[in-house]
C-alpha cells in the first residue's frame, strides 16, 4: 500500500464492475449497434467538415453517462471527440 | 385468483432451477397450491433439483402432443402437500413448444393451481418466449456480477416490451463479507442500476449446495438461505416482510461453523 493509497480512498472493484455496468447498459438501451455509431459518425463528419477541416480518423464518439442539468442524477449524452486540423480553412467564402 | 409467475434471468447458472424450486416449495408450505413447470426442453433440472427424477413418466412435450392429459403427468411431491411438478422432456429439443400451446396449458392449470411458477431456460429464443407467454408477472434472478446483470437488463426490457408489468428482482449469491471489502456490488447497486423492485436477496450459502445435493429444497429452513427464500414467498403473497440482515453469512458464521465442527 503506498503512501498515496493511504491518504486517497483506493477504487474498489465494485466501483469497476458499476461504472462498467452503467455504460454498458446505457449503450445496450440506445440499441446502437456499431452499424448506427458509425452513421452518426459519418453525419458529424460530413456536417463539421462544411464549416472547419477535421481529422476523421482521430474523430471518437461514444455514449456515456453525465450529470444532469436538473441536478436529479445520470443521464445518457453523447460524447464526440473531434479532432479540428484548421479552423480558418473553411470559413464563410 | 390464479397467478402465473415466470423466474427467469438471461445468463444461465444464476440459480433460476434452485430459485423456482424454493419458492415453489415455500409458496406449498404457506398453504397455497402450487404447480412447478420445468419448460427448459431439453435440459430439464428441476426435477433433480426437487428429487422427483425418479418418478417421471409423462413430460410437457407429452402434454402438449396430446399424448396424455395434463394431470398424468403432474408429479406429486415427495413432503410438501399441495405441491405438484410438471417436468420437461430431455430427449426433445425447445421447437417442440409453441407459445399459444403453452398458453393454452397454463390456462388448464389455472383452474386447478393458486400459483403457476414457470422455471425458464437460459437465453432469450424460444424457450424463453414461451416461458413469458403465459406470464401474468415475473421474477428477474441475477447475481452481483457485470454479465449477469447486463443480462438481466436485456430480459426486463424485454418482458416489458411483452406487457408483463410486474417485475421484481431477486439478488442470488450475495457475499456480505465482500461486499463490506468493496469487492462485490451491493444489493443497492444492483437495484439501482436495473431500477425494477426487490423482492429478495438470497445469501451465497453452503446449505443451498448441500440441499441440492439432496433433492430437497431449504425453503423455511433455519439456514439464512432458507429463510431469505421464505421472506421472498411471503412477500409473493402480499405480506409485508421486513428485509434480512444477511451479514452474519460471512466470517463470524463461518467461525462459528468451525467450532461447531470441532
Amino acid at each position: 500500500m503506498s503512501l498515496l493509497d493511504f491518504f486517497y480512498k483506493r477504487k474498489v472493484s465494485s466501483d469497476y464492475a458499476k461504472d462498467r455496468l452503467k455504460l454498458l447498459l446505457v449503450s445496450d438501451r440506445a440499441n446502437c449497434s456499431p452499424d448506427v455509431m458509425e452513421q452518426i459518425k459519418n453525419d458529424i463528419i460530413e456536417v463539421i467538415s462544411r464549416y472547419m477541416e477535421i481529422d476523421a480518423s482521430g474523430l471518437d464518439i461514444q455514449i456515456t453517462q453525465t450529470e444532469s442539468q436538473e441536478g436529479n442524477g445520470s443521464v445518457p449524452a453523447l460524447f464526440a471527440n473531434i479532432p479540428i486540423k484548421d479552423v480558418r480553412s473553411k470559413t464563410i467564402k | 385468483m390464479c397467478e402465473v409467475i415466470v423466474i427467469t434471468s438471461g445468463k444461465g447458472g444464476v440459480g433460476k432451477t434452485t430459485t423456482s424450486a424454493n419458492i415453489g416449495t415455500g409458496l406449498a408450505q404457506l398453504r397455497k397450491k402450487v404447480v412447478l413447470v420445468d419448460t427448459d426442453i431439453g435440459l430439464r433440472n428441476l426435477d433433480v433439483v426437487m428429487g422427483l427424477e425418479n418418478r417421471i413418466v409423462y413430460n410437457l412435450v407429452d402434454v402438449v402432443e396430446g399424448t396424455c392429459r395434463y394431470r398424468q403427468a403432474l408429479i406429486k411431491d415427495k413432503n410438501t402437500p399441495n405441491l405438484f411438478l410438471l417436468p420437461s422432456a430431455q430427449t426433445k429439443d425447445k421447437s417442440a413448444v409453441t407459445p399459444e400451446q403453452m398458453k393454452k396449458l397454463v390456462e388448464e392449470l389455472k383452474e386447478e393451481f393458486d400459483y403457476v411458477i414457470l422455471d425458464c431456460p437460459a437465453g432469450i429464443e424460444q424457450g424463453f418466449q414461451n416461458a413469458i407467454a403465459a406470464a401474468d408477472r415475473a421474477l428477474v434472478v441475477t447475481t452481483p456480477e457485470v454479465s449477469s446483470i447486463r443480462d438481466a437488463d436485456r430480459i426486463i426490457g424485454l418482458l416489458e416490451s411483452n406487457s408483463i408489468c410486474k417485475i421484481d428482482l431477486i439478488v442470488n449469491r450475495i457475499r456480505m463479507d465482500m461486499v463490506k471489502r468493496g469487492e462485490m456490488m451491493s444489493i443497492d447497486d444492483v437495484v439501482e442500476i436495473l431500477a425494477i423492485d426487490l423482492i429478495g436477496a438470497i445469501p451465497d450459502d453452503e446449505s443451498i449446495v448441500i440441499s441440492t445435493n439432496q433433492g430437497q429444497p431449504l425453503v423455511g429452513d433455519d439456514s439464512l438461505a432458507g429463510k431469505a427464500y421464505m421472506n421472498i414467498c411471503k412477500r409473493v403473497i402480499g405480506e409485508n416482510v421486513e428485509f434480512l440482515d444477511l451479514t452474519d453469512s460471512g466470517f463470524l458464521k463461518r467461525l462459528s461453523r468451525l467450532f461447531k465442527k470441532s
